[in-house]
């Protein structure tokens, strides 16, 4: 692997650029992303499977795994790192069926998200956790958009600029920690 | 025989609470520095530059650089002269505690039982360890302790026969089995010896001890850098995608044992190493 030069990309994002990336990529996302953890996914989950529509249209849209805390005065968002994304393994195909292009989260991901992410040209990104820091000084605006009861945990609209963040999963199968350790592991000496 | 009131003592910790948060351990940042300049990894390289950029807006706007802001560990180096006066020691050091996460915009991060698991409010009460020393010092030194890396930490006990090579490896599995969820680079404390509970006790004291400061028992400086070659040979790298720098650093810290004993602790942090100290 080479050092990777910087791809912007601001969403909605297209297949055609989708299918470019690939494990290791380094990204810098500008544009509107939105955020839902656990009980948001569920929500929409229920949402969707009782007949209804998601409260986003998620086609061509990166869906970010963050509960963010609440904004000192005068901020649009408190500390905003990435949450484990395989709590969401169970839900994530719904929003891929329909059109999910990226998810920013971090850690592992199942099977059948990865199958899903090849067949429907999605891919996952991962970001650093804890750089809270660097993330919210990414994001310009932050609007709740729908599920306020859920608080910390309900879906809002965030406009960022130059969010950085690595392709872990590609739509060729790729997997970043899989691959990535391999070429560096080193065998034990006997 | 010297006095310190109370009075003096909570804004201090307050103070200690919103340094560790807000701007990361001088040798956290210089281990990154030095991580990056031998990383082969392009991702791990990005890695590694995200965190060094991370710490300097965190420190510049003083906000928490993770919103993990943790758990306070005190370790406490009191000297026997020192007496403390205007109240009670143990509630100046939690109210210290209380104040700085209350103003400093720190997330609470503790429940009052594992099993009812209601927030205390306030992220205390705070982990006090105390050693009593000679002469008249009063140093506080806090450790904070963030959730992911404690939970993957691991205690076992060997005994005699299975020897320092079976724990080596016991401490190189552990790192391996916490991989990418631990946050890496990450800080690793190891307690041999003691009862039990004292390697657990040891194996958390260790992370306060410098980033690359080798041991001052040359056996054990040897067994950390060898036990530092392995895991870094494991190729987890930064944020688990790969690359040379799996770890910072590693520091053993070893007591007296009972004849039938070989205890291993194993307590793992994130890259985000925070703490802080101050002498009164």
């Amino acid at each position: 692997m080479t050092e990777k030069h910087r791809i912007d990309l601001h969403t909605p994002l297209s297949d055609n650029e989708v299918v470019k990336l690939r494990i290791g990529d380094l990204v810098y996302v500008s544009g509107a992303l939105y955020t839902a953890r656990d009980a948001a996914h569920k929500r929409m989950w229920e949402t969707v499977s009782a007949g209804g529509d998601p409260p986003f249209d998620p086609a061509g849209q990166i869906v970010y795994y963050v509960g963010p805390t609440p904004a000192k005065p005068g901020r649009p968002i408190g500390s905003a790192g990435p949450t484990t994304a395989s709590r969401m393994d169970p839900y994530a195909p719904l929003l891929i069926e329909r059109g999910l292009k990226g998810m920013i989260g971090k850690g592992r991901r199942s099977e059948e998200v990865r199958t899903a992410m090849q067949k429907y040209k999605c891919v996952y990104f991962g970001a650093v956790e804890g750089t809270a820091a660097m993330i919210a000084d990414c994001v310009l605006s932050a609007e709740l958009i729908a599920y306020e009861d859920l608080d910390a945990e309900a879906i809002r609209r965030l406009f960022v600029k130059d969010f950085p963040v690595i392709v872990v999963n590609d739509v060729v199968g790729g997997d970043l920690y899989e691959e990535g350790r391999r070429a560096y592991q080193r065998p034990r000496p006997q | 025989m010297r006095e310190i009131q109370v009075q003096e003592i909570i804004p201090a910790v307050r103070q200690l609470c919103l340094d560790a948060n807000y701007e990361l351990r001088s040798d956290t940042v210089e281990a990154y520095r030095r991580a990056l300049e031998v990383e082969e990894s392009p991702a791990g390289r990005e890695v590694l530059r995200q965190l060094l950029r991370n710490a300097e807006i965190a420190k510049e706007q003083k906000v928490p650089f993770c919103q993990d802001t943790g758990y306070a560990v005190l370790f406490i180096e009191l000297g026997q002269e020192v007496h403390i006066a205007g109240g009670s020691f143990y509630e100046a050091l939690h109210e210290g505690v209380r104040q700085g996460y209350a103003q400093g915009y720190l997330r609470k991060s503790l429940v009052r039982s594992p099993i009812e698991r209601v927030n205390t409010g306030d992220n205390t009460p705070a982990i006090i360890n105390i050693e009593i020393v000679p002469g008249d010092t009063f140093k506080v030194s806090l450790l904070v302790k963030g959730a992911g890396c404690d939970n993957v930490s691991a205690l076992r006990m060997f005994t005699p026969a299975e020897g320092l090579e079976q724990a080596k490896q016991f401490i190189v599995d552990t790192v391996e089995r916490a991989g990418p969820n631990a946050s890496p680079p990450m800080v690793i404390g190891v307690g041999i010896g003691g009862p039990f509970a004292q390697a657990a006790l040891l194996a958390q004291k260790a992370l306060i001890w410098p980033i690359g400061k080798p041991n001052l028992d040359p056996a054990l400086a040897q067994l950390e850098d060898e036990l530092m070659e392995r895991i870094n040979d494991l190729g987890i790298g930064p944020a688990g995608y790969g690359g040379r720098i799996t770890i910072l650093g590693i520091h053993v810290e070893s007591f007296a044992t009972h004849i039938a004993s070989f205890p291993v602790a194993v307590n793992i942090d994130c890259h985000s190493h925070r703490g802080k100290e101050v002498a009164l």
